[in-house]
């Protein structure tokens, strides 16, 4: 048993940390760190800059432009990143339509769609959620019929991420309405957001700001060409994202980046051993989460297989900590401050309620390690 | 970075594990703890498997094994809820072993590596709670008098190491059994456990202060968090199997939803509570810096006596009145695991340790 990494992971480590110091551009590590919105160009930026450095897209084949990085160097880069202060990778094209496209594409939606998700040419959003399938994802009712060479699609999405900002949007949809499963009858669509007939409305969450949206289709023709897979094999799609790098969930490098921030900033609570206690007790949790998190790459390396069910359990540690950490946040805020960071640290508190519902609420994950760890 | 025991650890945990199934079943535990409370024949089996040596450096015909080698062993002993004053006789030998002149290490090491020396660790008192430095115990010359309590393996002890307060602050000693009077009693988890009282009773010192007795009770600390994990895993194991297999309203009550959430509740503190094991272990073996060390072994006893009192307390809950049996082994764990979650120090204790670092 060796807890620590390795030379050579060390030494990649502060290749990276260093290569980040150098070309993460301080007027963005700034927006970040002071929790102030990101535009569009400045997520781009971000984006273009990883790409240019061969660095956006680690996890894909080489040919890819994948770096051949081994699940424990990837992990390491992304708690870089976190742990830097970069801007979010968007992971709808990088992360979701990129690795289905590379699994189940075909030569030339791969040739077409591939070089632009990574050159961040192409801005994605994600279609699943709708107003009546949100955990309950296959009970989804976004119609596509087959006409001729093209689909029609009619329904709705709703909490699309980024959508106003998306050149495309992956959907599931449900192509066949007769099947005896209703998980057979989903297919899995790419649209093209300039498509007439696709209508995106603006959700307003609490704190504020505009990210999630309504996306509507009302006879909206896609292509033919634009089905991912077989018609009907969306869901098998699907459940192949769930089961894909999901490794980074935890997001330690960012928690860690958070715990070190909360310190300085609540530094006149130190002496306060009720709030030290509190601090003490989440750093504690977080250390047992990044661990845990080794462990699982440590069996992935070792056994060559994908995650298993109980990496949900990074999720839920995971958010459940960023939530801790941001609710300390609040209270190391003078509640009668009004500078900006003090504001915008009380929307943070708002906006991070969402880190335990979306991308499978922590009930959901609940439900697969239950059903498929413990078989339940 | 590897998370893995080596192949001999694996071995040694295996056959340890293998032992305790045939000749240490919960029937057979049973018998021990309605009799004398703790088993020659265990012992003698311990001895056998190398378990006294391991910790013991290879000139006193030891292994020179350290936290780590005994994680595997530690985890079975909570499995099996091994009632022998095992870790005693681990943390009296490491003081010892560190601060013993020549002639006592010559005397006592070979003879706890052949399992016929049993030791204990004197060192609680009464009110001092987890204070290392709370010793009230007088040491006047080579006599020392007051009182020790709860000192684990007590009563079938032959020496015990005794902290004492002499002239020069705080003091070890090697005293023998028949030299003190020990009021035997049970613990809440059924350990053989005794108050001494000493008068007058001849003393030979040992070296090491308050610094010595900190590092080896660190070093258990991290044995007795491999140990919560071994107890947690048998928690976490037989409720998940009761739940499969209890039928209420016609299905098994493992299809309820809210019964479920609570079981992978469990199994994420269970894994949080090992990986915080392995750190332990790990930074008791190879960590030189003491304040690093000392956080570690305090954020994983945090992080265990949270998740000991979180995982008993639903085996119980989800067991039903059946839980609250006797007679089901796991009632027996949830007591075991409630007195590792204070031993060596509570959750408050170790948030304090870790504050004033």
């Amino acid at each position: 048993m060796d807890l620590n990494y390795s030379a050579e992971e060390l030494a990649f480590r502060d290749e990276v940390r260093a290569w980040l110091g150098a070309n993460l551009p301080a007027e963005l590590r700034e927006k970040v760190e002071s929790y102030a919105h990101l535009s569009k160009d400045e997520l781009s930026r971000w984006h273009r800059i990883l790409a240019k450095k061969g660095w956006v897209a680690p996890a894909w084949p080489r040919e890819w432009g994948g770096t051949g990085w081994n699940v424990v160097q990837r992990y390491i880069f992304e708690e870089e990143l976190g742990y830097a202060g970069s801007p979010p990778l968007i992971p709808f094209g990088l992360a979701m339509c990129g690795p289905v496209l590379l699994r189940f594409g075909s030569d030339a939606q791969k040739r077409r769609f591939l070089p632009r998700i990574y050159n961040g040419d192409d801005f994605w959003c994600q279609g699943y959620s709708e107003p009546g399938s949100g955990s309950d994802l296959a009970s989804l009712k976004t119609s596509a019929v087959r006409r001729g060479d093209h689909y029609l699609v009619n329904g709705q999405k709703i909490w699309t991420t980024l959508a106003h900002y998306a050149d495309w949007i992956f959907c599931l949809v449900r192509s066949d309405s007769g099947t005896a499963k209703r998980q057979e009858g989903i297919s899995f669509l790419l649209l093209d957001m300039r498509t007439p007939g696709i209508t995106v409305r603006p959700l307003i969450l609490m704190d504020g700001a505009h990210e999630v949206n309504e996306v509507f289709f009302d006879d909206v023709k896609v292509p033919a060409e634009n089905l991912v897979f077989e018609e009907g094999k969306g869901w098998t799609v699907a459940k192949y994202l769930l089961g894909y790098e999901r490794m980074n969930t935890g997001r330690i490098g960012e928690s860690k980046r958070q715990l070190a921030y909360l310190k300085r900033y609540g530094a006149h609570l130190m002496q306060d051993q009720r709030w030290r206690d509190r601090l003490s007790r989440i750093e504690v949790e977080l250390t047992a989460l990044e661990i845990t998190n080794l462990r699982f790459l440590d069996r992935m390396r070792r056994t060559g297989e994908p995650p298993g069910a109980d990496v949900s359990m990074l999720k839920i540690k995971g958010t459940e900590i960023q939530q801790a950490l941001t609710e300390l946040m609040l209270e190391a805020t003078d509640p009668v401050a009004s500078d900006p960071l003090s504001q915008a640290v009380r929307k943070r508190y708002l906006s991070m309620r969402k880190t335990t519902i979306y991308a499978g609420s922590n009930e959901i994950q609940r439900n697969i390690i239950a059903k498929a760890t413990l078989g339940l | 970075m590897n998370f893995d025991y080596n192949e001999e650890q694996q071995l040694l945990a295996d056959s340890v594990r293998r032992y305790l199934a045939k000749g240490y079943d919960f029937e057979t535990r049973k018998k021990i703890v309605a009799g004398e409370g703790c088993s020659a024949e265990a012992w003698a089996q311990f001895a056998q498997m190398g378990l006294m040596g391991l910790p013991v450096g290879a000139e006193h015909g030891g292994f020179g094994g350290g936290a780590v080698d005994l994680m595997g062993v530690m985890e079975a002993f909570g499995d099996a809820l091994v009632v022998e004053p095992y870790l005693p006789l681990v943390l009296a030998t490491r003081l010892i072993e560190r601060g013993g002149s020549a002639a006592q290490q010559g005397a006592l090491l070979p003879a706890v590596v052949e399992g016929r020396a049993k030791l204990a660790l004197a060192h609680g008192e009464k009110g001092a709670r987890y204070a290392l430095d709370a010793v009230r115990v007088r040491a006047a010359g080579n006599k020392l008098s007051g009182e020790k309590s709860a000192v684990i393996g007590a009563p079938v002890a032959d020496r015990l190491v005794v902290s004492a307060r002499n002239d020069a602050g705080i003091g070890l000693y090697l005293v023998e059994r028949r030299a003190v009077e020990v009021t035997a009693y049970r613990t809440l988890d059924e350990r053989l456990a005794g108050d001494v009282l000493l008068r007058d009773a001849p003393a030979e010192p040992i070296g090491g202060s308050v610094a010595a007795l900190e590092e080896a009770i660190d070093f258990g600390t991290a044995l007795l968090c491999a140990e919560a994990v071994g107890a947690m895993q048998f928690a976490c194991d037989t409720t998940l199997e009761y739940l499969k297999t209890r039928k209420q309203f016609g299905v098994p009550i493992g299809t309820f939803q809210a019964l479920q959430h609570r079981m992978v509740d469990m199994f994420i503190s269970l894994e949080q509570a090992r990986s915080m094991a392995c750190l332990a272990a790990s930074k008791a073996d190879a960590e030189r810096d003491a304040r690093e060390r000392t956080r570690a072994i305090s954020a994983a006893k945090l992080k265990i006596a949270d998740a000991a009192r979180h995982v008993s307390q639903e085996a119980v809950q989800l067991h039903g009145g059946m839980g609250m049996s006797e007679e089901l082994k796991v009632s027996h764990t949830f007591r075991r695991l409630t007195v590792l979650a204070r031993e060596h120090g509570d959750a408050d204790h170790h948030l304090a340790r870790l504050a004033a670092l």
